[in-house]
Order: structure tokens, then C-alpha cells, then sequence
């Protein structure tokens, strides 16, 4: 398999995916032991935030919503940071302030993430009106759910940002469920996608399981919005593997539907395909899953040794 | 003379004095950009001299326009967004208080936001509750967020590019009949503090605190009873939030009676912080009670006769400065 020096190799992926897992994970069990406030997990679509984000230059931006971890981490940023964020303590990327659900990074182009569902859609077109204001080619990656996509806001962002021509890249990870609402509940078409024809603009849905299919077709998008200076809407079409908000029983899950796309996982078909093709062998992964372990009991590790922040910090940062 | 460039010192209207203070501010800063629903179409002026990047058309559709705001002023613009009335503000209120007013905090800092979003409201041309309702309270219970709501032209024009050079999200509340008033307009940059009342009238009786339409009926109160012997202060707080407690104690503590009085509905409305905090903290030289004059806690109607009997009166007001003198 041939990739070029700036680009990820499956390998990359495929431990990006696995540190989002693991850190999801340590997350959750955090929480069960009652050392962490309760989360909102991404597993299961870990290779829609990892094939989309590592087709963004360092100077694009991202704007996440509440399920957001993945996008951070595929972006580089600091486990550590992002569980002392997470336990509030002051070593966060927010000082704590954001907690597990908001966290934003300005220094990795992760900005304004809102847990308002729909709230990154209502803020992409103020970002893409700055860049397109601005000399570059810079963009913006928003990524929301098919709950978002159900907010009437998911209607005017897009359309803003066709009419007024913005560099929007609209992500919208299709997940299958709207908080503790299935999707075929809320919609009568399966694809998000279908609605970018009602605004002028392109759309594709592409398998959100499948890395490598995930990371072509966000290259091909990037790359669109990046010449045409317009948005376009990709579809990953994806599964949550967990409920909701952790802790979650997902006794409301049809469990035949669950294990089918357990089956499609997008770590282990990775996994898979890598050691069928010879690319990797079990060894390496071992290698890789101790390196990612490692990384997320360093951050636990930075976590707990964090202070918290000031009882003073109660009142900062509200004013400019 | 063009009414965008400021003249020496002649009277100007408050339509005029707030499209020179866009005007000043786009030409002294780039980052400024206005949009809006018909603000291209209205402002021809501005779309002329800056041109249609910066002076913008949208859709009917508040949520992405204040939404759009936000993640702008978040990455460098200076956003000034028009949503025409203010009740047409509920379609946005997710992006003003989710968003303007809480990701600077949630985010720890990383981000300020330097956007103003103008409407119009109050009682005097009977468009009735949902194109009038003063909702100036709702804001100034949010966190992250100020308010201004100005009486004459040069504080029309001064808060505007206050509230444009601020580094927070303001909201600049019109009252609408005022925007047909004139007053004179001082020459020169006029930047008015936000945060800072402005004694309209002086006295040594009682405190009569107001802001936007009924500052004007407060004075007129003030000098019919001033014909009986009364001596009234008039403040006009101009900011809602954050607002000068601290000229508002000094007059309290001088006159030690207070009146406020504002169009707003009554219940937890501005009148309410301010007459806690005179109870708090002047209560020892307070020789009366404390007397709000406020609209009804009803929607504003649309009925001229009706409309009229909304707004607090300079009779009403002036009862109720006779009844904390308990004369």
C-alpha cells in the first residue's frame, strides 16, 4: 500500500482509531467507578471522525459537537489535556471549565464547540465568513449527527452558507440514533445527504465504517471546498455503538441491529484487512494497542495529578 | 450634508445618528460587517462606501443570523447583525445565550465575542406583542452578554460604537418611537461608556431612575413637579447591563427616595435589581419605599388607546414620586 509522506498510512489510522477507543473506554469505566462525570462516547464511529479529520490541513478549522473526542484526538490533541479537561481540573484545555462535553482547542483549529445539538451548524457560517473574508484557502469542518440535521438550524446554516458561497465543509455523521430516538423514527429517507440537491450544493454519503473510504471521499470534498470556495455536504453513515450519555443500560437498542453493526466495526475490519494483507502483523498490533494503553494511563495519570482550578476561576472568563 | 458624516453640532435624528455611527466604525475598523434582514436594501449608504462583503442581505432566518455572528466575532469579524424587532430575537435565542454568551466561559477564554445585535421594541407605533415586547430583563440574566437601551441621538450614537468596539456581544435595543426624535449630536469620535448612567436632571428630593422612552416621561414628570415644590433627579441608566449602581446609590443616598420606571413588564424586570440593590445597600438612607412604575405583566397591545395606557406615564410617574414623599 503506497501513501505519501504527509499522508496518514493505515497503520496511523487504525492507532488513532484504537487511542479514541481506549480513551473513550477509560472514560466510561472512570465513570462507573465514580471517578468521572458521565460522557458522551463516540465508539463505533471512530473511523468517521479519523478518515474526515486527517483530510483538513493544519490552518482549516473544526468546529465539533458533543460526541467529540475522536475529532480531537485524530487532530493531535494531548490525552492528558483532554482527560484533565474532563475531570476538571485546571491542566484542561478550558481550565476546566468545559468539562466533558465541550471542549475546544483554538490552538488545533478545534474551536467552538458547542453540545447544543445544532449549535456547531448555527456557528460554521460566522467561521466560514471569517476565512472567506480573509486571503487563503483555508476551511471550516463541521461535524454534527442526524439528530443536528433534524434542528430547523441545519436548514438555514446550509443554505447561508450556499448562498453566501463559504467555505463550509458540513459533516454530518449519520450514527443511526438522535439521543435516545432512532433515526428511521425522525426521518422518511435514510441519507442526509439527499438534501444538499434542495440547497444547490454537492452531497455524497460514503460507508462511515470504512477509514480509507471515509478518508478518500474527505479528500476529494476537502479539496472542493477548498477550490470552489462553496459547502458540501458528506454523509458518513455510521452506528453508535453505546447509548447516548454514559452511563446508559441501551436497554431501548434493537439488539439484532446493534450486533450487525458490531460486525462492521471500523477498528476491526481495519484490523482485519491489515493482517489479510500482510501490511501489519498481530504483533505489531500488540505493539500499537500497548502504546495506546500506555497513552491513556499517562493521561489518567496527568489527570489525577492536576489541581483544580481556583475557587476564584468561578467568575473569570465570563467578559472580554 | 450626508447624514453619515457627523456635523459640528446640529440636530440630527436618532435614524441618522445610529447610520453614522455604522458608518464611522466600518471606516475606522475593517473587521466591522453588517447583515441582517434587509440591510443591504436599507443601507445602500454603507453598501456603497464598504461594499457587499461587508454590508449583507440574509435570509429570514434570526438563528443563522445570530449564530453567524457569533462564530465570526469568534474568529476575527466584528459582526453588527440587525434582527429587525425584538421579539423576532426568540428564533435567536440559542445562538445569543448557548453560544455568544457561554463559549468564552466553557472554553476557558479561548474566545471573545465582539458582535452587536440591534432591534427595535417598545410601545408607539401599535404593531402590536409580537413586534413589541422589551425583553432587555431576559439579557440581563444572561451571563456573557450586555445591554444598552439609549434615550437620545448622541448616546443612539455613542453606545452603538461602544457597543461595536466592545469585545462582548451587546444588544442594542431600539425603542422605536424614539428613532424619529432629533437631538444634537457632539462633534468628534462621542464614544459613550457602556455601564454609565447619565444624570438628566438634578435634585434633592427624589431619585426617579429610568432608560430608553420613559426617561423622557420622567422628566416631564420631574418638571410638573417641580411646580409643586419637588425637587427630582433624573437618571437615565442607558446601559441595562451592566448597569451604574454606583451613581444610582449616590443619588438614592442623596434624595433617600427612588423611583424606577421602565415600559418593560414589572415582574423580575430592571426596576426589580434596582430597587434590591437600593435595599441592600442604601437601605439605612432611604426614608421612603422604593416605587416601581413599569408596564403590565401582558403582552403589548396594539390598540393605540391601549398601547398609550401600556406605557408609564408622566401623571403615573409623578403619583408615584408623591407616594414615596407620602405626600
Amino acid at each position: 500500500m503506497t501513501h505519501s509522506p504527509h499522508e496518514p498510512s493505515p497503520a496511523d489510522f487504525l492507532e488513532t482509531m484504537m487511542l479514541i477507543r481506549a480513551f473513550e473506554e477509560k472514560n466510561r469505566e472512570r465513570n462507573s467507578a465514580g471517578k468521572s462525570a458521565g460522557t458522551c462516547m463516540s465508539t463505533g464511529q471512530e473511523a468517521a471522525a479519523v478518515g474526515v479529520v486527517t483530510a483538513l490541513s493544519p490552518r482549516d478549522r473544526i468546529l465539533t459537537n458533543h460526541r467529540s473526542a475522536g475529532h480531537l484526538l485524530a487532530r493531535g490533541a494531548d490525552p492528558g489535556r483532554m482527560m484533565a479537561e474532563i475531570a476538571g481540573k485546571s491542566t484542561g484545555y478550558c481550565k476546566g471549565k468545559s468539562g466533558t462535553l465541550h471542549i475546544s482547542a483554538s490552538d488545533l483549529g478545534v474551536i467552538l464547540t458547542s453540545t447544543i445539538v445544532g449549535g456547531e451548524l448555527s456557528l460554521a457560517t460566522g467561521v466560514g465568513l471569517s476565512l472567506a473574508m480573509e486571503p487563503g484557502d483555508a476551511i471550516v469542518a463541521c461535524f454534527f449527527g442526524d439528530g443536528a440535521a433534524c434542528e430547523g438550524i441545519f436548514h438555514e446554516s446550509v443554505n447561508l452558507a450556499a448562498v453566501w458561497s463559504l467555505p463550509v465543509l458540513y459533516v454530518c455523521e449519520n450514527n443511526q440514533w438522535q439521543a435516545y430516538v432512532a433515526r428511521r423514527e425522525t426521518m422518511l429517507v435514510d441519507h442526509i445527504s439527499e438534501r444538499a440537491a434542495g440547497y444547490g450544493i454537492e452531497g455524497l454519503t460514503v460507508d462511515g465504517n470504512d477509514v480509507e473510504a471515509v478518508h478518500a471521499a474527505a479528500r476529494e470534498a476537502v479539496s472542493k471546498v477548498r477550490t470552489t470556495r462553496k459547502p458540501y455536504l458528506l454523509e458518513t453513515y455510521t452506528y453508535r455503538q453505546r447509548g447516548h450519555f454514559e452511563p446508559d443500560d441501551q436497554a431501548y437498542v434493537d439488539k439484532e441491529e446493534l450486533a450487525s453493526w458490531k460486525k462492521r466495526d471500523p477498528i476491526d475490519r481495519l484490523h482485519g484487512k491489515l493482517l489479510q494483507t500482510g501490511a501489519l502483523d498481530e504483533a505489531a498490533v500488540e505493539k500499537i494497542s500497548r502504546r495506546v494503553q500506555e497513552r491513556v494511563e499517562a493521561a489518567v495519570a496527568f489527570a489525577e495529578e492536576s489541581p483544580y482550578p481556583a475557587p476564584e476561576e468561578l467568575t473569570t472568563d465570563v467578559y472580554a | 450634508m450626508s447624514t453619515l458624516e457627523a456635523p459640528s453640532s446640529a440636530k440630527v435624528s436618532v435614524m441618522a445618528a445610529i447610520g453614522q455611527a455604522l458608518a464611522e466604525e466600518m471606516r475606522r475598523d475593517p473587521r466591522v460587517v453588517m447583515f441582517g434582514e434587509g440591510v443591504a436594501t436599507k443601507r445602500r449608504d454603507l453598501v456603497e462606501e464598504f461594499g457587499p462583503k461587508r454590508v449583507r442581505n440574509t435570509p429570514l432566518a434570526e438563528g443563522i443570523i445570530a449564530g453567524t455572528a457569533a462564530g465570526a466575532a469568534a474568529t476575527g469579524l466584528r459582526p453588527v447583525i440587525d434582527l429587525l424587532f425584538a421579539p423576532f430575537i426568540c428564533f435567536s435565542m440559542e445562538e445569543i445565550v448557548n453560544s455568544a454568551g457561554k463559549l468564552r466561559y466553557i472554553s476557558g477564554g479561548q474566545f471573545s465575542f465582539p458582535m452587536v445585535a440591534i432591534a427595535m421594541t417598545g410601545c408607539g407605533w401599535t404593531v402590536g406583542a409580537q413586534h413589541n415586547q422589551n425583553i432587555e430583563a431576559w439579557f440581563a440574566h444572561t451571563p456573557g452578554v450586555k445591554v444598552v437601551m439609549p434615550a437620545t441621538a448622541d448616546d443612539f450614537k455613542g453606545l452603538l460604537k461602544a457597543a461595536i468596539r466592545d469585545e462582548n456581544p451587546v444588544m442594542y435595543f431600539i425603542d422605536m418611537p424614539l428613532l424619529h426624535s432629533e437631538g444634537e449630536i457632539p462633534a468628534g469620535d462621542g464614544v459613550v461608556a457602556i455601564g454609565k448612567a447619565r444624570v438628566r436632571r438634578e435634585g434633592t428630593d427624589a431619585t426617579i431612575v429610568s432608560y430608553a422612552k420613559t426617561v423622557l416621561g420622567s422628566l416631564q414628570a420631574a418638571e410638573s413637579l417641580a411646580g409643586e415644590g419637588i425637587s427630582c433627579e433624573v437618571l437615565d441608566l442607558r446601559s441595562v447591563k451592566p448597569w451604574d449602581e454606583e451613581a444610582v446609590l449616590a443619588s438614592v443616598r442623596k434624595t433617600g427616595r427612588l423611583v424606577v420606571v421602565h415600559e418593560a413588564s414589572r415582574t423580575c424586570g430592571v426596576g426589580a435589581e434596582v430597587a434590591a440593590t437600593a435595599a441592600e445597600k442604601a437601605f439605612g438612607q432611604l426614608k421612603g419605599p422604593v416605587v416601581r412604575v413599569t408596564g403590565p405583566d401582558a403582552p403589548a397591545p396594539s390598540s393605540y388607546a391601549l398601547e398609550q395606557a401600556f406605557v408609564p406615564q408622566p401623571d403615573r410617574i409623578a403619583s408615584a414620586v408623591r407616594q414615596t414623599l407620602k405626600r
